[in-house]
């Protein structure tokens, strides 16, 4: 096929474009992430704390967040999953959006000093701690049916039912629900791209911070991961503590991480 | 990896409907339930990102979340099985001249591109717009958009978790055809997006065929 030389100039602008933006992103190397949070620290000091609730196993919650204030998910009562959905306070159109998550920052890797993005890019979320690096993005949270193909006929609680409560509860419906994030979701693949389940890496204690950079509404539950080995159903409690913390220094990790965290925090300001 | 071929070829011209998809053009069509849908990257290296409603039901919609549980596998190829939020079968993939497909990435948006490539890069068509016009044709809104199949696009997820996007894989004529499972609404964007190698710098034509149920 013969290309005009139009196209073949559209070709070369666009090529000249990309190769600036490339250059232009190399200059802002991303920082280096510092690994876990070490289990058993970064403690909450009693009077930051707002609110704590424990979300029995196979239950659900969900919250008003306020930009500024953090949501700890702390597996306080032994291993679990939380899969979690948020939407902007302001319009439940925004919401947040896994797959712009890992595409934007290369990653389905998610951990401390990371953010989540909502699909209008921008942060509704920034990983301020957390102990594991150890979730899952892809996969989502359990169903009816998944939960059948696990534990056969009993009837069970699983997350796609509890979402559709939460949306339900606060005037939304099955249209608003975005795909989840499981917390303690230790999965990743093989080289062939087959999904895999690494229990070794989550226990007793572990927790993960969640810094909301919007005004939020966000939804947890509390089910076994739908890839969760395991096979009795037989999630424990999970404590989510709201809290305030202190507020983001001008080199705060998860807003000066990547070039692209940078620009999604300046589409929060605009 | 999985093992991907192409089932005995129906011949073109035996397509009971046949849809020539503009560059950067979103698109839609009813395919019933038995009927397969093929579509052909005309020139090559095209990205079509694509998404799917049960054509009774909107509320009940294409999970990738859902589709990547069910198959085990990161990549979407032959005998991988489209399932929708409520845990039925949309479609299957029954033929695939490429070999692996996306659906962990999404689609592009002029708000993701911002955060992706600069804030100069807002004003460049893209593939939520695509959407949003499209299934606005069928009562939606931007609530009913989904993450969605990126066909011909490679998107290979590490054992780290690292992702990355790298050039498109087919060719001229390369093609991946469904069987509908159930009667749906397909909902494509041809995607227009520039600013990586994902289509070669040059968003070109596709074609939509749907061949009716086999015996």
């Amino acid at each position: 096929m013969t290309i005009s030389v139009e196209t073949q100039t559209f070709i070369e602008e666009n090529k000249r474009r990309y190769e600036e933006l490339k250059a232009a992103g190399q200059q802002h190397a991303p920082k280096a992430l510092p690994g876990p949070t070490l289990r058993g620290s970064a403690s909450i000091m009693p009077g930051a704390v707002l609110h704590t609730e424990t979300i029995p196993g196979g239950w659900y919650w969900s919250t008003p967040l306020k930009a500024g204030e953090a949501l700890r998910i702390h597996l306080a009562h032994g291993p679990a999953a939380v899969s979690m959905i948020a939407w902007s306070a302001t319009d439940a159109s925004e919401r947040l959006n896994y797959a712009d998550t890992v595409k934007v920052q290369w990653t389905s890797a998610l951990g401390k000093g990371r953010v989540l993005f909502s699909d209008m890019g921008r942060v509704m979320f920034s990983m301020v701690e957390d102990t594991t690096g150890m979730h899952d993005a892809l996969v989502g949270g359990s169903t009816p049916a998944s939960n059948r193909a696990r534990y056969g006929d009993k009837v069970l609680r699983n997350t796609r039912d509890n979402f559709i409560l939460e949306a339900l509860k606060r005037g939304l419906d099955k249209r608003d629900i975005p795909p989840a994030l499981t917390f303690f979701a230790p999965v990743r693949t093989d080289a062939d791209g087959n999904f895999r389940w690494i229990e070794d890496a989550r226990q007793t204690g572990d927790f993960v911070d969640l810094r909301a950079e919007l005004d939020l509404v966000v939804a947890l539950s509390n089910c076994p991961h739908p890839m969760d080995p395991a096979p009795d159903y037989a999630p424990p409690p999970v404590e989510a503590i709201r809290h305030q913390p202190p507020a983001p220094a001008a080199d705060d990790l998860c807003r000066t991480a990547t070039i692209e965290a940078v620009r999604g925090f300046e589409n929060n300001a605009r | 990896m999985t093992q991907f071929f192409a089932s005995p070829v129906r011949d073109a011209s035996s397509a009971l409907r046949d849809y020539f998809v503009p560059a950067n053009a979103p698109f839609s069509c009813l395919v019933k339930k038995g009927e397969s849908v093929r579509i052909v990257d005309l020139e090559g290296q095209q990205a079509v990102d694509t998404l799917f409603y049960k054509a009774d039901d909107f509320t009940e919609r294409y999970s990738s979340q859902d589709t990547l549980r069910v198959q085990g596998s990161a990549y979407v190829s032959t005998g991988t099985k489209l399932i929708s939020s409520e845990g039925n079968v949309m479609a299957t993939v029954i033929a695939d001249t490429c070999g692996r497909h996306d659906t962990s990435a999404g689609a592009c948006s002029c708000e993701a591109n911002t955060v992706r490539f600069g804030h100069q890069v807002k004003y460049l068509h893209a593939c939520r717009e695509n959407f949003v016009i499209e299934v606005s044709k069928h009562g939606m809104t931007k609530r009913d958009i989904v993450p969605n199949i990126n066909f011909f696009m490679n998107v290979p997820v590490e054992p780290t978790g690292e992702l990355a996007i790298v050039d498109g894989i087919s060719g001229p004529g390369d093609y991946v055809e469904l069987r509908a499972e159930m009667d749906v609404l397909l909902v494509i964007s041809n995607c227009p997006q520039i600013n990586n190698p994902c289509n070669g710098f040059n968003p070109t034509p596709i074609q939509v065929l749907v061949f009716g149920a086999e015996d």
